[in-house]
């Protein structure tokens, strides 16, 4: 006996909307079953991860500001993933931004320089993130390298250029030997949202991002030229759109907002810099974009869910005395089960007997 | 020494015959309780237009899909055929279309893959055996990158003769053949025919069935409409039953040719960029307004490097090695020459000129966003890009849902009409088309051909790239023939004769052949 995979004539387009769904579902049944094996209640586990962090305002304006980094390097991603280009490195994008953003915070440090010095951050920050993706992008196009070898590989590049800097020129001289920088003064720092507490501007930076990327790859014609190289690059050619042209442009938006997302974390959240500043970031934001499905109000949800569950994995670390490492073996389950649910909407089951 | 030949099975018994064969999609009905059945030592056709159900049928028969509801008698006895080893164990053999060949492996390599049970020395020397016994010459260390269309398509026959089918079902064998490579096909078949081997011989090409079967099932919609004689009806008639409607001629008038070369190609070569490229060889074309230019040629000599050149989605190293309206293109992309008038429809449908996922309105952005008000500062304008679907699919009669249908759910024929009518809408003064009508059923081949031949009428200059002799003996004001990457001088098609196309083909020049 054996199974087979056999393409479906018609996926329906409702199982393709719902399969998400049923992945969160398939995931949480799974990580249950896991904790429940643990000796814990799974439905306690259900109250801490998920319920409880849903009605408390603290945590709601936590996953706010875990789920800005996320959604906006998602976003980007969306781009090189509709292009069918396989970014991996958006975490080294984000370090690398938040490095050429920091860099004119340290620069003015003391100084009385006024309001131009944010947006400035900001636009070296994306100038910064765009040109490491171009790096990828730039030996895929010249020598056929294969970008997702590259794009990784400059993610462990761009950490342990971080780590010299913070451990070298950048260490505060008065912090004690601490490897982290000076704080950020106040012109250099993201300013909060009144009456939100910690949440920062960067949350609108993200709103725009995906109403921007709505439009951009619904209506114009540079989206569809995205779709069409993504879905079938012998009718891009056909079209007159160039290869080349499109990858480089793709990585650059791509590494730009994996920049800006880079030194909003900094400047918003940590306002210094110190020799890790990304959770992972960059890595779990592939799993929102595919959870989202490369759509940005779906990658704006999904961000808001895998915040959720990290925000959860905090909290269920000190209630239930559950391993952190939960909460992201449990985003690798969601994954894992999107593509599942994925294959299954446009294949079905069939298990052939053995012949007589 | 051919194989040893099957058992002589009693007079009239069948070898094979299906009862009321029936295949579901969904709501879809490929096969409708189809009855057919083949005796050994018969030739028969399986006529049918694309979506007939024919490659339907071929692979239940073949155990790669499963029918819904009938049954399968093989010698008389109830069999289920459920992989193509059962297929195979049972003493069918299949060739299809498209091969199945690793391009970088020998012809020997390719067959001993095949055949696990022998060691390849033994293969080695069966295969020079079948390849001698039924005149199908090969060379077992050549590598299949090497080999043209005809040799290919004899190393799958071979394969499938080493097995010793009793049943050998061919999928459009000829497509890809010369016209003597055919007749060298047919004489093979007939051989493996006296030696009590049935033979399923599916195709589009009424002539080449005349020729070869006495027996012919005819399909349309899933449904068996007709078993006759093929030799006893007209091409006609049998065209009709196919297509379920008289097929007509297409009408031409007689023009006087221009005298503005919309399309100059001049010393055009280019190096091939892989071996699965040919290069070109010094290529001189000339297309003037109003007239219809054939370009005949075995799939693989350079057709389509030569279409990229022309379109622009390969650049040549000189501006003037490309000339439209008097303009030289030869280092502008597809989208400059567009803007020049010129219009281009790839062989491949699915994947080049269409992307398969993506509905008719947006398909039609693909090869409009440059000329056509449908992009403004950057915006695209759907709702005139569906407008512009919904004409295409009026005025050349696409058998589609709607212009959100997406491109891969439409048939082979209704989509070539689309990608070809898209183009011809923005009324375009020069339109190059590689194989215009390949693998359309004859209705859709007629409405193509026609719209060709008008767009000329109205002083247009159109080239069309075919491998399909009736084709260009039908529409071409001057012909040419294209091999290896070089092309023959033009000449008017009255000048050519079947036999003088065949020969240019294979790359015999006339005067060496006598």
């Amino acid at each position: 006996m054996r199974i087979e995979l056999v393409p479906r004539a018609e996926p329906k387009a409702w199982a393709r909307a719902l399969a998400p769904v049923a992945a969160l579902v398939v995931s949480f049944a799974i990580a249950g079953l896991v904790i429940w094996g643990m000796g814990r209640s799974p439905v306690a586990a259900f109250q801490v991860y998920i319920v409880d962090p849903l009605m408390d305002p603290w945590s709601l304006r936590e996953i706010a500001m875990k789920a800005t980094p996320l959604v906006i390097i998602a976003i980007g991603l969306s781009y090189c993933f509709r292009a069918n280009m396989w970014n991996i490195g958006a975490e080294g994008q984000f370090i690398v931004g938040a490095i050429f953003g920091s860099w004119l915070a340290l620069a003015t440090h003391g100084t009385d320089a006024g309001m131009w010095v944010l947006p400035l951050m900001m636009i070296l920050a994306m100038i910064g993130g765009a040109l490491y993706g171009a790096i990828p992008a730039f030996l895929r196009v010249r020598f056929g390298v294969n970008e997702i070898l590259t794009s990784l590989f400059l993610v462990y590049v761009a950490q342990l250029l971080l780590d010299y800097l913070v451990r070298g020129r950048w260490r505060d001289p008065m912090g004690f030997n601490f490897p982290q920088s000076v704080v950020f003064d106040t012109a250099a720092t993201l300013p909060a949202i009144a009456g939100m507490g910690r949440v920062h501007i960067g949350v609108i930076f993200a709103l725009i991002a995906v109403i921007v990327t709505m439009i951009v790859l619904g209506r114009t014609l540079f989206g569809y030229r995205l779709r069409v190289s993504g879905d079938a690059p012998r009718a891009a050619r056909f079209a007159g759109f160039s290869q080349a042209r499109t990858i480089i442009t793709v990585f650059c938006i791509s590494g730009g907002l994996a920049g800006l997302a880079g030194i909003i974390e900094v400047s918003g959240v940590l306002r210094q810099v110190q020799p890790s500043i990304s959770p992972g970031y960059g890595f779990t934001a592939i799993i929102v974009a595919f959870l989202g499905r490369l759509n940005p109000i779906g990658i704006l949800i999904a961000g808001f869910i895998m915040a959720l569950i990290l925000i959860g994995g905090e909290n269920a670390q000190i209630l239930l005395r559950l391993p952190l490492d939960l909460a992201l073996a449990f985003q690798g389950l969601v994954l894992l089960c999107v593509l599942s649910a994925d294959a299954l909407v446009s294949n079905r089951l069939r298990i052939v007997r053995a012949r007589a | 020494m051919p194989a040893s030949s099957p058992q002589k099975a009693a007079p009239g018994e069948k070898l094979v015959s299906l009862k009321g064969i029936t295949k579901h999609y969904g709501n879809l009905v490929a096969n409708d309780a189809i009855d057919f059945a083949i005796a050994p030592g018969e030739v028969h056709a399986l006529l049918g237009e694309n979506g007939a159900g024919k490659s339907t049928l071929v692979k239940i028969l073949y155990g790669v899909i499963e029918p819904t509801d009938g049954e399968i008698f093989w010698e008389g006895k109830r069999v289920e055929i459920n992989s193509p080893v059962d297929a195979r164990n049972l003493g069918i053999g299949m060739v299809f279309q498209h091969f199945s060949l690793f391009d970088e492996m020998t012809v020997a390599e390719n067959v001993a893959v095949a055949l696990t049970d022998l060691s390849f020395n033994e293969v080695r020397k069966r295969l020079k055996q079948v390849s001698e016994g039924y005149g199908l010459p090969l060379d077992p260390d050549r590598h299949v990158w090497t080999l043209s269309a005809g040799e290919r398509q004899r190393i799958e026959i071979v394969r499938c003769l080493l097995q010793n089918p009793k049943l050998i079902v061919l999928d459009e064998p000829t497509s890809v053949l010369t016209p003597q490579e055919s007749e060298g096909l047919f004489e093979t078949l007939e051989q493996l025919a006296g030696e009590g081997r049935a033979i399923l011989y599916i195709s589009h090409k009424l002539e080449e069935v005349r020729r070869l079967c006495r027996d012919a099932t005819i399909l349309r919609g899933g449904k068996v409409v007709a078993t006759l004689d093929p030799r006893e009806s007209s091409a006609r008639e049998i065209a009709a039953l196919m297509v379920g409607q008289e097929v007509g001629d297409v009408a031409r008038t007689p023009k006087a040719r221009g005298h503005d070369e919309m399309l100059q190609v001049q010393s055009l070569s280019m190096p091939a960029r892989s071996i699965h490229e040919r290069p070109l060889r010094d290529v001189d074309i000339a297309v003037a307004a109003g007239e219809i230019v054939g370009l005949a040629g075995i799939a693989g000599n350079g057709q389509s490097e030569l279409f990229a050149a022309i379109s622009g989605e390969r650049l040549a190293e000189e501006p003037g090695a490309v000339v439209i309206d008097g303009v030289g293109v030869g280092l502008k992309g597809i989208d400059a020459r567009r803007k020049l008038g010129g219009a281009f429809v790839p062989e491949e449908r699915l994947g080049h000129a269409a992307v398969p996922g993506h509905g008719l309105g947006d398909n039609t952005v693909l090869s409009h966003h440059a000329v056509g008000g449908i992009v403004n500062s950057g915006f695209i304008a759907f709702d005139k890009a569906r407008r512009l679907a919904a004409r295409v699919v009026g005025d050349f009669d696409v058998r589609t849902p709607g212009t959100d249908a997406l491109a891969r759910k439409l048939s082979g024929g209704n989509l070539q009409k689309f990608v070809v009518g898209r183009e011809i809408v923005r009324g375009p003064k020069l339109l190059v088309v590689d194989q215009p009508t390949w693998g359309v059923d004859a209705g859709a081949a007629r409405v193509i051909r026609q719209a060709l031949i008008d767009l000329a009428a109205q002083g247009a200059a159109v080239l069309v790239i075919s491998q399909d002799l009736d084709e260009l003996f039908a529409i071409a004001d001057r012909m040419a023939v294209i091999h290896e990457g070089h092309v023959s001088r033009l000449r008017p098609t009255g000048e050519w004769t079947r036999e003088a196309v065949g020969l240019e083909m294979m790359g015999v020049a006339p005067q060496d052949a006598h």
